[in-house]
Protein backbone atom coordinates (compact mmCIF):
# COMPACT_ATOMS: atom_id res chain seq x y z
CA UNK A 1 0.00 0.00 0.00
CA UNK A 2 1.41 3.35 -0.97
CA UNK A 3 1.70 5.71 2.00
CA UNK A 4 0.21 8.70 0.25
CA UNK A 5 -2.81 9.62 2.32
CA UNK A 6 -4.62 11.88 -0.13
CA UNK A 7 -4.07 11.44 -3.86
CA UNK A 8 -5.77 13.94 -6.14
CA UNK A 9 -8.24 11.22 -7.05
CA UNK A 10 -9.00 10.51 -3.35
CA UNK A 11 -9.64 14.19 -2.74
CA UNK A 12 -11.89 14.46 -5.82
CA UNK A 13 -13.90 11.41 -4.72
CA UNK A 14 -14.34 12.72 -1.18
CA UNK A 15 -15.44 16.13 -2.41
CA UNK A 16 -17.90 14.51 -4.83
CA UNK A 17 -19.31 12.35 -2.01
CA UNK A 18 -20.21 15.40 0.07
CA UNK A 19 -21.19 17.55 -2.87
CA UNK A 20 -18.40 20.14 -2.64
CA UNK A 21 -16.53 21.46 -5.66
CA UNK A 22 -13.21 22.30 -4.06
CA UNK A 23 -11.57 22.14 -0.64
CA UNK A 24 -11.91 25.89 -0.12
CA UNK A 25 -15.71 25.41 -0.16
CA UNK A 26 -15.39 23.59 3.18
CA UNK A 27 -14.20 26.81 4.81
CA UNK A 28 -16.74 29.18 3.30
CA UNK A 29 -18.28 29.87 6.72
CA UNK A 30 -15.14 31.85 7.61
CA UNK A 31 -15.71 35.43 6.38
CA UNK A 32 -13.32 36.64 3.68
CA UNK A 33 -12.24 39.52 5.93
CA UNK A 34 -10.80 37.06 8.46
CA UNK A 35 -8.75 35.09 5.93
CA UNK A 36 -5.05 35.64 5.51
CA UNK A 37 -3.90 35.36 1.92
CA UNK A 38 -0.17 35.27 2.53
CA UNK A 39 2.19 35.16 5.48
CA UNK A 40 4.24 38.30 4.94
CA UNK A 41 6.40 37.92 8.08
CA UNK A 42 7.61 34.43 7.23
CA UNK A 43 10.99 34.23 5.45
CA UNK A 44 11.54 31.99 2.46
CA UNK A 45 12.33 28.34 3.06
CA UNK A 46 15.89 27.18 3.72
CA UNK A 47 17.25 23.73 2.94
CA UNK A 48 18.65 21.45 5.64
CA UNK A 49 22.25 22.47 5.07
CA UNK A 50 21.40 26.17 5.28
CA UNK A 51 19.22 25.79 8.37
CA UNK A 52 21.87 23.73 10.19
CA UNK A 53 24.43 26.44 9.52
CA UNK A 54 22.08 29.22 10.61
CA UNK A 55 21.22 27.44 13.84
CA UNK A 56 24.89 26.70 14.62
CA UNK A 57 25.67 30.42 14.21
CA UNK A 58 22.74 31.40 16.42
CA UNK A 59 23.80 28.90 19.10
CA UNK A 60 27.32 30.34 19.05
CA UNK A 61 25.86 33.80 19.82
CA UNK A 62 24.49 32.45 23.10
CA UNK A 63 28.00 31.82 24.35
CA UNK A 64 28.32 30.50 27.89
CA UNK A 65 27.52 33.51 30.06
CA UNK A 66 27.21 33.36 33.83
CA UNK A 67 23.42 33.61 34.26
CA UNK A 68 21.72 35.32 37.20
CA UNK A 69 18.35 35.74 35.47
CA UNK A 70 15.34 33.91 36.85
CA UNK A 71 11.99 35.61 36.29
CA UNK A 72 10.10 32.40 35.64
CA UNK A 73 12.75 30.12 34.13
CA UNK A 74 15.61 28.78 36.23
CA UNK A 75 19.02 27.33 35.51
CA UNK A 76 19.40 24.14 37.54
CA UNK A 77 21.85 21.30 37.19
CA UNK A 78 20.28 18.55 35.10
CA UNK A 79 21.85 15.13 35.72
CA UNK A 80 23.12 13.64 32.43
CA UNK A 81 20.86 10.62 32.87
CA UNK A 82 17.71 12.75 32.51
CA UNK A 83 18.02 13.49 28.82
CA UNK A 84 19.92 10.28 28.04
CA UNK A 85 16.80 8.38 29.14
CA UNK A 86 14.25 10.90 27.84
CA UNK A 87 15.63 10.79 24.30
CA UNK A 88 15.45 7.00 24.04
CA UNK A 89 13.26 5.98 21.13
CA UNK A 90 10.64 4.48 23.45
CA UNK A 91 10.03 7.89 25.08
CA UNK A 92 10.83 10.22 22.22
CA UNK A 93 7.44 11.68 21.40
CA UNK A 94 6.06 15.19 21.80
CA UNK A 95 2.51 14.25 22.77
CA UNK A 96 0.23 11.76 24.40
CA UNK A 97 -0.08 8.89 21.93
CA UNK A 98 -3.12 8.76 19.67
CA UNK A 99 -3.52 5.01 20.18
CA UNK A 100 -3.15 5.68 23.85
CA UNK A 101 -3.86 2.29 25.40
CA UNK A 102 -1.45 0.57 22.98
CA UNK A 103 1.31 2.65 24.59
CA UNK A 104 1.28 1.32 28.13
CA UNK A 105 4.82 2.50 28.90
CA UNK A 106 4.02 6.08 27.94
CA UNK A 107 0.81 6.02 29.95
CA UNK A 108 2.64 4.61 32.96
CA UNK A 109 5.22 7.41 32.70
CA UNK A 110 2.41 9.98 32.70
CA UNK A 111 0.77 8.24 35.65
CA UNK A 112 4.06 8.34 37.58
CA UNK A 113 4.41 12.03 36.68
CA UNK A 114 0.91 12.80 37.93
CA UNK A 115 1.64 10.93 41.16
CA UNK A 116 4.88 12.86 41.76
CA UNK A 117 3.26 16.23 41.03
CA UNK A 118 0.41 15.41 43.42
CA UNK A 119 3.04 14.52 46.03
CA UNK A 120 4.87 17.83 45.52
CA UNK A 121 1.74 19.99 45.63
CA UNK A 122 -0.24 17.93 48.21
CA UNK A 123 -3.20 18.09 45.84
CA UNK A 124 -5.52 15.17 45.01
CA UNK A 125 -5.31 15.00 41.20
CA UNK A 126 -2.96 16.14 38.44
CA UNK A 127 -3.41 16.25 34.71
CA UNK A 128 -0.81 14.99 32.25
CA UNK A 129 0.71 18.52 31.87
CA UNK A 130 -0.02 21.64 29.83
CA UNK A 131 2.13 23.80 27.52
CA UNK A 132 3.81 26.10 30.04
CA UNK A 133 3.22 28.06 33.23
CA UNK A 134 1.38 30.90 31.49
CA UNK A 135 -1.01 28.57 29.64
CA UNK A 136 -1.55 26.67 32.90
CA UNK A 137 -2.57 29.94 34.59
CA UNK A 138 -4.91 30.75 31.70
CA UNK A 139 -6.54 27.33 31.91
CA UNK A 140 -6.72 27.54 35.71
CA UNK A 141 -8.60 30.85 35.47
CA UNK A 142 -11.13 29.40 33.01
CA UNK A 143 -11.45 26.32 35.18
CA UNK A 144 -12.01 28.31 38.37
CA UNK A 145 -14.82 30.29 36.77
CA UNK A 146 -16.45 27.01 35.61
CA UNK A 147 -15.91 25.21 38.90
CA UNK A 148 -17.05 27.95 41.28
CA UNK A 149 -20.76 27.25 41.33
CA UNK A 150 -21.30 29.65 44.22
CA UNK A 151 -20.18 32.54 42.04
CA UNK A 152 -21.88 33.72 38.88
CA UNK A 153 -19.13 36.19 38.06
CA UNK A 154 -16.22 35.95 35.62
CA UNK A 155 -13.96 38.04 37.88
CA UNK A 156 -10.52 36.79 38.88
CA UNK A 157 -8.41 38.78 41.36
CA UNK A 158 -4.75 38.83 40.32
CA UNK A 159 -2.08 40.53 42.41
CA UNK A 160 0.36 42.54 40.29
CA UNK A 161 3.08 40.50 42.00
CA UNK A 162 2.01 37.56 39.76
CA UNK A 163 4.32 37.01 36.76
CA UNK A 164 3.50 39.78 34.22
CA UNK A 165 3.64 37.36 31.28
CA UNK A 166 1.17 35.03 32.96
CA UNK A 167 -1.21 37.93 33.43
CA UNK A 168 -0.80 39.06 29.81
CA UNK A 169 -1.28 35.55 28.46
CA UNK A 170 -4.43 35.00 30.50
CA UNK A 171 -5.96 38.32 29.44
CA UNK A 172 -5.14 37.67 25.78
CA UNK A 173 -6.49 34.12 25.78
CA UNK A 174 -9.70 34.60 27.74
CA UNK A 175 -10.96 38.02 26.66
CA UNK A 176 -13.32 36.44 24.16
CA UNK A 177 -14.89 34.42 26.96
CA UNK A 178 -15.49 37.50 29.05
CA UNK A 179 -13.13 36.80 31.95
CA UNK A 180 -12.14 39.91 33.91
CA UNK A 181 -8.78 39.99 35.63
CA UNK A 182 -8.74 42.64 38.34
CA UNK A 183 -5.28 43.71 39.47
CA UNK A 184 -4.61 43.98 43.19
CA UNK A 185 -1.55 46.04 44.16
CA UNK A 186 1.33 44.75 46.29
CA UNK A 187 2.68 46.53 49.34
CA UNK A 188 5.63 48.69 48.17
CA UNK A 189 7.65 47.99 51.34
CA UNK A 190 7.33 44.23 51.38
CA UNK A 191 6.56 43.37 47.74
CA UNK A 192 3.72 41.23 49.09
CA UNK A 193 -0.04 41.13 48.72
CA UNK A 194 -1.61 42.08 52.04
CA UNK A 195 -5.02 40.81 53.09
CA UNK A 196 -6.14 44.38 53.79
CA UNK A 197 -5.58 45.24 50.11
CA UNK A 198 -8.43 42.79 49.41
CA UNK A 199 -10.88 44.48 51.77
CA UNK A 200 -12.49 46.49 48.97
CA UNK A 201 -13.73 43.21 47.44
CA UNK A 202 -15.62 42.17 50.58
CA UNK A 203 -19.19 41.30 49.70
CA UNK A 204 -18.54 41.28 45.94
CA UNK A 205 -19.10 38.30 43.67
CA UNK A 206 -15.60 37.06 42.74
CA UNK A 207 -14.85 33.66 41.18
CA UNK A 208 -11.17 33.24 42.03
CA UNK A 209 -8.04 34.70 43.61
CA UNK A 210 -4.58 33.95 42.17
CA UNK A 211 -1.70 33.65 44.63
CA UNK A 212 1.85 33.16 43.39
CA UNK A 213 4.32 31.63 45.87
CA UNK A 214 7.07 32.71 45.75
CA UNK A 215 5.72 35.73 43.88
CA UNK A 216 7.34 37.27 40.80
CA UNK A 217 9.72 39.24 43.06
CA UNK A 218 10.83 35.98 44.71
CA UNK A 219 9.11 37.07 47.93
CA UNK A 220 7.09 34.75 50.16
CA UNK A 221 3.40 35.64 50.46
CA UNK A 222 1.29 34.97 53.56
CA UNK A 223 -0.50 32.20 51.71
CA UNK A 224 -2.40 30.90 54.74
CA UNK A 225 -4.10 34.22 55.46
CA UNK A 226 -4.84 34.88 51.78
CA UNK A 227 -6.28 31.40 51.23
CA UNK A 228 -8.50 31.65 54.29
CA UNK A 229 -9.70 35.11 53.23
CA UNK A 230 -10.79 33.68 49.88
CA UNK A 231 -12.39 30.54 51.33
CA UNK A 232 -14.49 32.57 53.76
CA UNK A 233 -15.96 34.39 50.73
CA UNK A 234 -16.51 31.34 48.47
CA UNK A 235 -13.67 32.50 46.22
CA UNK A 236 -11.56 29.70 44.71
CA UNK A 237 -7.80 29.93 45.20
CA UNK A 238 -5.47 29.39 42.23
CA UNK A 239 -1.98 28.69 43.55
CA UNK A 240 0.90 29.45 41.18
CA UNK A 241 3.95 27.68 42.54
CA UNK A 242 7.58 26.95 41.72
CA UNK A 243 8.01 23.16 41.92
CA UNK A 244 11.56 23.34 43.29
CA UNK A 245 10.41 25.57 46.14
CA UNK A 246 7.83 22.98 47.21
CA UNK A 247 10.64 20.81 48.55
CA UNK A 248 10.95 23.44 51.32
CA UNK A 249 7.76 25.49 51.40
CA UNK A 250 4.28 24.46 52.49
CA UNK A 251 2.54 22.87 49.47
CA UNK A 252 -0.65 24.51 48.15
CA UNK A 253 -2.79 21.57 49.28
CA UNK A 254 -1.98 22.66 52.85
CA UNK A 255 -2.41 26.42 52.53
CA UNK A 256 -4.74 27.86 55.16
CA UNK A 257 -7.27 25.66 56.88
CA UNK A 258 -8.42 23.85 53.75
CA UNK A 259 -5.79 24.24 51.02
CA UNK A 260 -5.81 25.85 47.57
CA UNK A 261 -8.40 24.71 45.02
CA UNK A 262 -6.22 24.62 41.91
CA UNK A 263 -2.41 24.56 41.91
CA UNK A 264 -0.43 25.21 38.75
CA UNK A 265 3.03 26.26 37.72
CA UNK A 266 5.91 26.24 35.30
CA UNK A 267 7.55 22.80 35.25
CA UNK A 268 10.80 23.93 33.60
CA UNK A 269 12.90 23.87 36.80
CA UNK A 270 12.40 20.08 36.90
CA UNK A 271 15.00 18.94 34.39
CA UNK A 272 14.21 21.16 31.42
CA UNK A 273 17.08 23.34 30.09
CA UNK A 274 16.58 27.10 29.63
CA UNK A 275 17.07 26.73 25.85
CA UNK A 276 16.29 30.37 25.00
CA UNK A 277 12.78 30.22 26.44
CA UNK A 278 11.24 26.90 25.55
CA UNK A 279 9.72 24.46 25.03
CA UNK A 280 8.78 24.10 28.69
CA UNK A 281 5.73 22.52 30.31
CA UNK A 282 3.01 23.55 32.73
CA UNK A 283 1.61 21.44 35.53
CA UNK A 284 -1.90 21.54 36.94
CA UNK A 285 -3.53 19.93 39.96
CA UNK A 286 -6.83 20.28 41.78
CA UNK A 287 -9.16 18.84 44.39
CA UNK A 288 -10.98 15.62 43.51
CA UNK A 289 -14.32 17.44 43.53
CA UNK A 290 -13.18 19.61 40.59
CA UNK A 291 -11.55 16.86 38.52
CA UNK A 292 -14.29 17.01 35.87
CA UNK A 293 -13.60 20.70 35.36
CA UNK A 294 -9.88 20.15 34.77
CA UNK A 295 -8.58 20.61 31.22
CA UNK A 296 -6.19 18.29 29.45
CA UNK A 297 -5.48 14.61 29.61
CA UNK A 298 -5.58 12.43 32.72
CA UNK A 299 -4.14 8.93 32.97
CA UNK A 300 -5.70 6.46 35.39
CA UNK A 301 -4.60 3.09 36.69
CA UNK A 302 -7.00 0.18 36.36
CA UNK A 303 -7.14 -3.59 35.80
CA UNK A 304 -7.95 -5.42 32.57
CA UNK A 305 -10.41 -8.31 32.13
CA UNK A 306 -7.82 -10.72 33.55
CA UNK A 307 -7.16 -8.58 36.58
CA UNK A 308 -3.77 -7.36 35.35
CA UNK A 309 -2.72 -3.77 36.08
CA UNK A 310 -3.00 -1.39 33.17
CA UNK A 311 -3.08 2.33 32.41
CA UNK A 312 -5.69 4.24 30.47
CA UNK A 313 -6.75 7.74 29.56
CA UNK A 314 -9.64 8.53 31.86
CA UNK A 315 -12.46 11.08 32.28
CA UNK A 316 -12.29 11.77 28.56
CA UNK A 317 -15.87 13.03 28.45
CA UNK A 318 -14.37 16.40 29.52
CA UNK A 319 -12.36 16.60 26.33
CA UNK A 320 -13.13 18.06 22.94
CA UNK A 321 -12.99 14.84 20.92
CA UNK A 322 -16.10 13.82 22.91
CA UNK A 323 -17.73 17.01 24.19
CA UNK A 324 -16.93 19.11 21.11
CA UNK A 325 -17.75 22.79 21.60
CA UNK A 326 -18.66 22.22 25.26
CA UNK A 327 -15.34 20.65 26.19
CA UNK A 328 -13.49 22.06 29.19
CA UNK A 329 -10.65 23.23 26.98
CA UNK A 330 -9.30 23.02 23.46
CA UNK A 331 -6.16 21.42 24.89
CA UNK A 332 -6.40 17.73 24.09
CA UNK A 333 -2.79 16.67 24.48
CA UNK A 334 0.07 17.19 26.88
CA UNK A 335 3.69 18.35 26.76
CA UNK A 336 4.86 14.75 26.62
CA UNK A 337 8.61 14.98 26.12
CA UNK A 338 9.27 17.68 28.71
CA UNK A 339 6.98 15.96 31.19
CA UNK A 340 8.97 12.76 30.66
CA UNK A 341 12.21 14.60 31.42
CA UNK A 342 10.65 16.06 34.57
CA UNK A 343 9.50 12.62 35.72
CA UNK A 344 12.98 11.20 35.29
CA UNK A 345 14.49 14.28 36.99
CA UNK A 346 12.16 13.91 39.99
CA UNK A 347 12.80 10.16 40.16
CA UNK A 348 16.58 10.75 40.15
CA UNK A 349 16.54 13.57 42.69
CA UNK A 350 13.97 12.14 45.05
CA UNK A 351 12.47 14.34 47.79
CA UNK A 352 15.87 14.65 49.49
CA UNK A 353 17.70 15.68 46.32
CA UNK A 354 15.07 18.26 45.44
CA UNK A 355 15.24 19.66 48.97
CA UNK A 356 19.01 20.01 48.64
CA UNK A 357 18.58 21.87 45.34
CA UNK A 358 16.02 24.20 46.93
CA UNK A 359 18.10 24.83 50.07
CA UNK A 360 21.26 25.47 48.07
CA UNK A 361 19.42 27.86 45.71
CA UNK A 362 18.04 29.80 48.67
CA UNK A 363 21.46 29.99 50.34
CA UNK A 364 23.16 31.09 47.09
CA UNK A 365 20.61 33.85 46.56
CA UNK A 366 21.11 35.12 50.12
CA UNK A 367 24.86 35.21 49.42
CA UNK A 368 24.24 36.99 46.11
CA UNK A 369 22.00 39.66 47.61
CA UNK A 370 24.50 40.26 50.43
CA UNK A 371 27.42 40.48 48.00
CA UNK A 372 25.70 42.78 45.51
CA UNK A 373 24.28 45.04 48.24
CA UNK A 374 27.83 45.88 49.32
CA UNK A 375 28.19 47.84 46.07
CA UNK A 376 27.53 51.56 46.55
CA UNK A 377 24.17 52.55 45.07
CA UNK A 378 22.67 49.06 45.37
CA UNK A 379 20.12 48.00 48.00
CA UNK A 380 17.48 45.33 48.52
CA UNK A 381 14.02 46.58 47.52
CA UNK A 382 11.91 44.74 50.07
CA UNK A 383 12.14 43.69 53.71
CA UNK A 384 10.35 40.36 53.12
CA UNK A 385 11.63 36.78 53.04
CA UNK A 386 12.53 35.35 49.66
CA UNK A 387 13.22 31.94 48.10
CA UNK A 388 15.80 32.09 45.31
CA UNK A 389 15.14 35.51 43.79
CA UNK A 390 15.16 39.06 45.10
CA UNK A 391 14.71 42.61 43.84
CA UNK A 392 17.58 45.11 44.04
CA UNK A 393 17.17 48.85 43.58
CA UNK A 394 19.99 50.67 41.80
CA UNK A 395 20.67 54.39 42.00
CA UNK A 396 20.85 54.59 38.19
CA UNK A 397 19.00 53.03 35.22
CA UNK A 398 19.26 49.26 35.04
CA UNK A 399 19.58 48.69 31.28
CA UNK A 400 23.05 50.22 30.80
CA UNK A 401 24.35 48.34 33.86
CA UNK A 402 23.06 45.03 32.44
CA UNK A 403 24.59 45.85 29.08
CA UNK A 404 27.94 46.51 30.67
CA UNK A 405 27.72 43.27 32.68
CA UNK A 406 26.83 41.37 29.50
CA UNK A 407 30.03 42.64 27.90
CA UNK A 408 31.77 40.98 30.87
CA UNK A 409 29.93 37.72 30.07
CA UNK A 410 27.49 38.07 32.97
CA UNK A 411 23.71 38.05 32.62
CA UNK A 412 23.03 40.19 35.66
CA UNK A 413 19.29 39.72 36.12
CA UNK A 414 15.91 40.79 34.82
CA UNK A 415 15.21 44.52 34.42
CA UNK A 416 11.85 45.20 36.07
CA UNK A 417 11.50 48.83 35.01
CA UNK A 418 9.26 48.14 31.99
CA UNK A 419 6.77 45.94 33.89
CA UNK A 420 7.00 47.78 37.23
CA UNK A 421 7.85 51.46 36.55
CA UNK A 422 6.74 52.39 40.09
CA UNK A 423 9.65 50.41 41.51
CA UNK A 424 12.15 52.67 39.78
CA UNK A 425 15.52 51.19 38.80
CA UNK A 426 14.65 47.66 39.89
CA UNK A 427 16.61 44.51 39.05
CA UNK A 428 15.41 40.95 39.76
CA UNK A 429 18.34 38.62 40.51
CA UNK A 430 18.48 34.87 41.01
CA UNK A 431 21.11 32.35 42.01
CA UNK A 432 20.58 28.59 41.99
CA UNK A 433 22.71 25.68 43.17
CA UNK A 434 24.67 26.06 39.92
CA UNK A 435 26.43 29.20 41.19
CA UNK A 436 29.66 28.98 43.19
CA UNK A 437 31.19 31.45 45.67
CA UNK A 438 33.58 32.45 42.91
CA UNK A 439 30.69 33.10 40.49
CA UNK A 440 28.98 35.35 43.03
CA UNK A 441 32.22 37.17 43.80
CA UNK A 442 32.92 37.75 40.12
CA UNK A 443 29.41 39.21 39.68
CA UNK A 444 29.88 41.46 42.73
CA UNK A 445 33.26 42.64 41.44
CA UNK A 446 31.91 43.27 37.94
CA UNK A 447 28.87 45.14 39.27
CA UNK A 448 30.99 47.94 40.72
CA UNK A 449 32.70 48.43 37.36
CA UNK A 450 29.44 48.17 35.46
CA UNK A 451 27.81 50.81 37.67
CA UNK A 452 30.70 53.16 36.93
CA UNK A 453 30.59 52.36 33.23
CA UNK A 454 26.83 52.93 33.18
CA UNK A 455 27.22 56.35 34.76
CA UNK A 456 30.00 57.29 32.36
CA UNK A 457 27.84 56.20 29.42
CA UNK B 1 -38.97 -0.58 23.32
CA UNK B 2 -38.40 2.02 25.99
CA UNK B 3 -40.95 2.95 28.63
CA UNK B 4 -42.98 6.14 28.24
CA UNK B 5 -45.28 6.62 31.28
CA UNK B 6 -48.59 8.14 30.22
CA UNK B 7 -48.90 10.58 33.15
CA UNK B 8 -45.76 12.61 32.33
CA UNK B 9 -44.94 15.45 29.95
CA UNK B 10 -41.94 15.28 27.59
CA UNK B 11 -39.54 17.39 25.52
CA UNK B 12 -37.87 16.88 22.14
CA UNK B 13 -34.55 16.77 23.99
CA UNK B 14 -35.70 13.71 26.00
CA UNK B 15 -36.48 15.19 29.40
CA UNK B 16 -39.61 14.24 31.32
CA UNK B 17 -41.64 16.47 33.66
CA UNK B 18 -43.86 15.29 36.50
CA UNK B 19 -46.31 17.55 38.33
CA UNK B 20 -45.98 17.33 42.12
CA UNK B 21 -48.86 18.01 44.53
CA UNK B 22 -47.27 21.24 45.84
CA UNK B 23 -47.31 22.85 42.38
CA UNK B 24 -43.61 22.26 41.70
CA UNK B 25 -42.38 19.79 39.09
CA UNK B 26 -39.83 16.96 39.04
CA UNK B 27 -37.57 16.60 36.00
CA UNK B 28 -35.42 13.77 34.70
CA UNK B 29 -34.25 12.15 31.47
CA UNK B 30 -36.33 9.50 29.72
CA UNK B 31 -35.78 5.77 29.54
CA UNK B 32 -34.97 6.22 25.85
CA UNK B 33 -32.31 8.84 26.71
CA UNK B 34 -30.63 6.74 29.42
CA UNK B 35 -30.58 3.76 27.08
CA UNK B 36 -28.98 5.81 24.30
CA UNK B 37 -26.33 7.20 26.69
CA UNK B 38 -25.38 3.85 28.22
CA UNK B 39 -24.03 3.35 31.74
CA UNK B 40 -23.95 6.69 33.53
CA UNK B 41 -20.81 7.48 35.51
CA UNK B 42 -21.36 11.07 36.61
CA UNK B 43 -24.21 13.55 36.96
CA UNK B 44 -23.88 17.26 37.66
CA UNK B 45 -27.15 18.54 39.09
CA UNK B 46 -28.06 22.26 39.16
CA UNK B 47 -27.63 24.45 42.25
CA UNK B 48 -30.71 25.05 44.35
CA UNK B 49 -32.08 28.56 44.01
CA UNK B 50 -30.91 29.07 40.43
CA UNK B 51 -33.40 30.76 38.10
CA UNK B 52 -33.53 29.06 34.71
CA UNK B 53 -35.22 29.69 31.39
CA UNK B 54 -36.89 27.10 29.18
CA UNK B 55 -34.27 25.36 27.03
CA UNK B 56 -31.35 26.47 29.22
CA UNK B 57 -28.68 23.80 29.88
CA UNK B 58 -28.96 23.04 33.60
CA UNK B 59 -27.36 19.67 34.21
CA UNK B 60 -24.77 17.34 32.69
CA UNK B 61 -25.08 13.58 32.41
CA UNK B 62 -21.90 11.70 31.59
CA UNK B 63 -21.81 8.08 30.50
CA UNK B 64 -18.93 5.82 29.52
CA UNK B 65 -19.30 7.00 25.94
CA UNK B 66 -20.66 10.55 26.00
CA UNK B 67 -21.43 13.62 28.06
CA UNK B 68 -24.67 15.46 27.36
CA UNK B 69 -26.39 18.56 28.61
CA UNK B 70 -29.84 18.35 30.11
CA UNK B 71 -32.09 21.30 29.28
CA UNK B 72 -34.74 22.75 31.54
CA UNK B 73 -38.11 21.98 29.90
CA UNK B 74 -39.71 25.09 31.41
CA UNK B 75 -38.72 28.34 33.10
CA UNK B 76 -38.60 28.54 36.89
CA UNK B 77 -36.49 28.34 40.02
CA UNK B 78 -34.59 25.16 40.97
CA UNK B 79 -35.72 23.93 44.39
CA UNK B 80 -33.65 20.73 44.59
CA UNK B 81 -31.10 18.58 42.80
CA UNK B 82 -31.20 14.85 43.47
CA UNK B 83 -28.46 14.37 46.10
CA UNK B 84 -28.33 10.58 45.58
CA UNK B 85 -26.94 10.90 42.05
CA UNK B 86 -23.52 12.07 43.24
CA UNK B 87 -22.78 8.65 44.72
CA UNK B 88 -25.10 6.59 42.49
CA UNK B 89 -25.47 8.03 38.95
CA UNK B 90 -26.61 4.56 37.81
CA UNK B 91 -30.01 5.30 39.43
CA UNK B 92 -30.81 7.06 36.15
CA UNK B 93 -30.19 3.81 34.26
CA UNK B 94 -32.11 1.60 36.68
CA UNK B 95 -35.04 3.90 37.50
CA UNK B 96 -35.14 6.92 35.16
CA UNK B 97 -38.66 7.98 36.14
CA UNK B 98 -38.29 7.35 39.89
CA UNK B 99 -35.13 7.30 42.02
CA UNK B 100 -33.18 8.67 39.04
CA UNK B 101 -34.91 12.07 38.99
CA UNK B 102 -32.53 14.98 38.37
CA UNK B 103 -34.07 18.10 39.84
CA UNK B 104 -37.17 19.85 41.13
CA UNK B 105 -38.28 23.25 40.00
CA UNK B 106 -41.01 25.80 40.78
CA UNK B 107 -42.45 26.88 37.42
CA UNK B 108 -42.46 30.57 36.64
CA UNK B 109 -45.78 30.00 34.88
CA UNK B 110 -48.01 27.12 35.99
CA UNK B 111 -49.50 26.93 32.49
CA UNK B 112 -46.15 26.28 30.77
CA UNK B 113 -46.54 22.51 31.08
CA UNK B 114 -49.27 22.51 28.48
CA UNK B 115 -46.69 23.43 25.81
CA UNK B 116 -44.81 20.15 26.36
CA UNK B 117 -45.45 16.85 24.57
CA UNK B 118 -47.76 14.20 25.99
CA UNK B 119 -46.75 10.54 26.10
CA UNK B 120 -48.29 9.71 22.70
CA UNK B 121 -46.45 12.53 20.94
CA UNK B 122 -43.16 11.58 22.62
CA UNK B 123 -43.59 7.93 21.64
CA UNK B 124 -44.01 9.01 18.04
CA UNK B 125 -40.81 11.07 18.29
CA UNK B 126 -38.85 8.16 19.76
CA UNK B 127 -40.12 5.80 17.07
CA UNK B 128 -39.08 8.30 14.42
CA UNK B 129 -35.58 8.24 15.95
CA UNK B 130 -35.53 4.47 15.45
CA UNK B 131 -36.07 3.05 18.92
Amino acid sequence: MAFIPHTEQDVAEMLAAIGAKKIDDLFDEIPASLRIKSLSGVPTALNEMEIARLMAERAKQDGRPLCFIGAGAYEHHIPAAVWAVTTRGEFYSAYTPYQAEASQGTLQTIYEYQTMICGLTAMAVSNASLYDGASAFTEASLMAVRANRKSRSLRVLVPTSVHPNYRKAAVAATGGQGLRFEEVPYNPDSGLLAVDALAKYDGEDIAALAIQQPNFFGALEDVDALTDWARARNILVIAIVNPTSLALLKPPGEWGTNGADIAIGEGQPLGVPLSSGGPYFGFMTTRMEYVRQMPGRIVGRTVDLNGREGFTLTLQAREQHIRRAKANSNICTNQGLLMTAATIYMALMGPEGLERVASASHARTRDLVAALSRTKGVRAAFDSHFFHEAVLILDRPVAPVLKSLASRNILGGFDLSADYPALGNALLVCATETKTDADIESYAAALGDAMQAALAA
Amino acid sequence: MSKVPSDLKYTKTHEWVKKLPDGSVEIGITDHAQHALGDLVFVEVPETGRTVTAGEPVAVVESVKAASDVYSPIAGVITAGNPDLAAAPELINSDPYGAGWLMRLTPADAGSLTQLMDAAAYETLVQAEGD
